[in-house]
């Protein structure tokens, strides 16, 4: 017990002093925490997302409705807090999925040069489409569901992800270490995996937070335009869609998913460069 | 310098190779038939059918593409299946609202991204340097349609100082196009300044960092020339980059913002298309956002020599 007590009063001090280096990963990830806590007990604190009552249509925020009702007499509280879940949702797994299939085709691109300058022209290609147009048009061949969407979204953020890895592995392969392993006679596969992918790690989790804020953004315009997660599904892009005519009679129909959506997406980007400025210090003192 | 600009407009061959095929290839890999999608849900055989020839869909794959591209190469994006007209006159009729939008929004993000830029550089660690990098990260973060529909509210509903939507083209007046176009700018330019913005800070930071920064300072330089003459135009290159490769943001904000404020550009005509189906207006405006994006870096590329002539081609 005696043993214990030094440890325990230390402890929140080294939190602290953390928080106090790294202000702005605290805030992005308490404000992300906060947004995926509400996003998962949205069903238990909020009413029906879909139920109608039409008798109390756009009604103002009130003791009964916190943020009032849409033109279809819906809970735009319940609702809000339900778009949480499609937003995160579509936020970690286009993350997961570009960074995925980049890293994949970084390293095959970056390590076999014979493959390079062919794998890099597809990718430069493929960064000239606008991201948004391209997902728009991927989202309206297909039939509008969450996993195309996601899909839809993955494909244009690709190209970034196989450019970073790429020139992290070209650096990197011309270290002494990795002639080292070479000349050792370690296969390539061995070499990719133990002494290239670690290199590859910070940089990626950093890109990964900045495609999550971008897939946040891209799924709400893609909703918006009505080419995303289909209508009946509470979004944020779905519902400032179906509230914008009536932005002048009842703003907070559009205000308050236009003000998580932005809070959820400041709060990624706020992780994303504290991040880099704790994993590249020499980014640190310049962005 | 001519050869140089040749040899960047032959390295467009390859990147706009792979953009037509990925647009060419979204369409037919697309699962189902795709003159039975165009047609849509209510549609017999016979229109299909009648879609499929009209297209040349019955055709071998690689003819196909072989065609496509060869009327692309000559200026014809192909025919609007909704409209009568051809997809080039469309985007035509359609180009003057997009293209005062997109000028206008340039002109007055890089104006003020830059002057936010240098005045947080010059000052940094200050309350100006923590105000522009607050701006930056916030302005990143908040959707076009959410900044747009707050501007309309606010200025246009509620102050009465703007109109709401729409858009009034420059032939009637010089004053009632501006006035249309304050609003929508503002919300289209928002990320576009805080990625200039931020980017100005960091390549100003590093240039004053510079000895010859230093000795023009010591031998008494007026402070706004060091920081214009001799900081600004050093630290241009990164800037002038960062101007075109956040076109890209441009062109895919201008769809959205053309919806917002129910501008008749473009954009709209894509946001239009997708409703319809109508599947060569989406192709033919990707491959011309593709090939402006292209076009765009490349005059970039091309820039760096006035800012800096070590840079030669």
């Amino acid at each position: 017990m005696t043993v214990a007590a030094p440890i325990a009063e230390a402890k929140p001090n080294r939190y602290w002093r953390f928080a106090k280096r790294n202000p702005t990963i605290v805030l992005g990830a308490s404000l992300l925490l906060i947004a995926a806590f509400l996003a998962v007990i949205a069903p238990l604190i909020s009413a029906d997302p879909r139920a109608m009552q039409p008798i109390k249509r756009l009604q103002p925020p009130s003791q009964e409705f916190w943020f009032g009702t849409d033109h279809l007499g819906r809970d735009v509280f319940s609702r809000t807090m339900h778009g949480a879940q499609i937003s995160l949702m579509v936020g970690f797994f286009v993350s997961l999925g570009a960074v995925g299939i980049g890293l994949l085709i970084g390293l095959v691109a970056g390590y076999y040069r014979a493959l390079d300058s062919f794998v890099m022209r597809i990718m430069d290609g493929m960064m000239a489409i606008p991201g948004i147009l391209l997902a728009i048009a991927l989202v309206s061949l297909n039939k509008a569901s969450i996993a195309i969407v996601i899909i839809a979204i993955v494909i244009p953020e690709i190209p970034r992800v196989v450019r970073l890895v790429r020139s992290v592995v070209l650096i990197t392969r011309e270290q002494p270490f990795i002639e080292a392993a070479v000349s050792g006679g370690s296969q390539s596969l061995k070499i990719i995996r133990r002494h290239i992918l670690p290199s590859t790690i910070a940089p990626l989790i950093v890109q990964s937070t900045y495609i999550a804020a971008s897939a946040i953004l891209i799924e709400a315009a893609l909703s918006f335009l009505g080419v995303g997660v289909p209508p009946e599904i509470p979004t944020w892009g779905n519902m400032i869609a179906s509230s914008r005519v009536y932005l002048s009679r009842a703003p907070w129909t559009i205000f308050f998913p236009g003000m998580f959506l932005g809070l959820v997406i400041l709060a990624v980007n706020l992780l994303g460069d504290g991040l880099r400025d704790r994993l590249d210090p020499r980014l640190a003192r310049r962005m | 310098m001519i050869g140089y600009i040749l040899r960047r407009l032959l390295s467009m061959i390859p990147v706009m190779t792979v953009v037509a095929i990925t647009v060419f290839l979204m369409l037919h890999l697309a699962p189902g038939d795709p003159a039975a999608m165009m047609a849509g849900d209510n549609a017999t055989s016979d229109t299909i059918d009648a879609i499929r020839r009209k297209l040349g869909l019955d055709e071998p794959l690689w003819k196909q593409f072989g065609i496509w591209v060869w009327h692309l190469l000559q200026g014809d994006l192909g025919q609007s299946l909704f409209w009568t007209q051809s997809v080039a006159s469309l985007i035509g009729q359609r180009a003057e609202p997009t293209i005062s939008l997109a000028l206008t929004t340039i002109t007055f993000a890089v104006i003020i991204a830059v002057t936010m830029g240098v005045a947080a550089a010059a000052n940094a660690g200050s309350y100006i340097d923590r105000f522009v990098m607050g701006f930056a990260v916030l302005g990143f973060s908040l959707p076009v349609f959410v900044v747009g529909y707050l501007l309309i509210f606010l200025f246009a509903i509620e102050l009465k100082w703007l109109p709401v939507q729409g858009y009034t083209p420059i032939a009637e007046g010089f004053v009632p196009w501006a006035r249309n176009l304050v609003l929508p700018s503002v919300a289209l330019g928002m990320a576009y300044v805080a990625l200039i913005a931020r980017i100005t800070r960091a390549s100003m930071l590093d240039v004053l960092a510079e000895d010859y920064v230093r000795t023009a300072r010591a031998k008494g330089v007026a402070p706004i020339k060091e920081l214009l003459k001799h900081a600004l135009k050093n630290a241009a290159v990164p800037i002038a980059t960062v101007i075109g490769i956040g076109v890209a943001l441009l062109i895919g904000g201008v769809v959205i913002t053309e919806t917002v404020f129910n501008i008749p550009g473009i954009g709209r005509l894509v946001v239009d298309a997708i409703q319809r189906r109508d599947y060569p207006i989406i192709q033919g405006v990707i491959i011309l956002f593709s090939a402006i994006y292209v076009l765009v870096n490349l005059a970039v590329d091309l820039s760096y020599t006035l800012f800096d002539p070590r840079i030669r081609y």
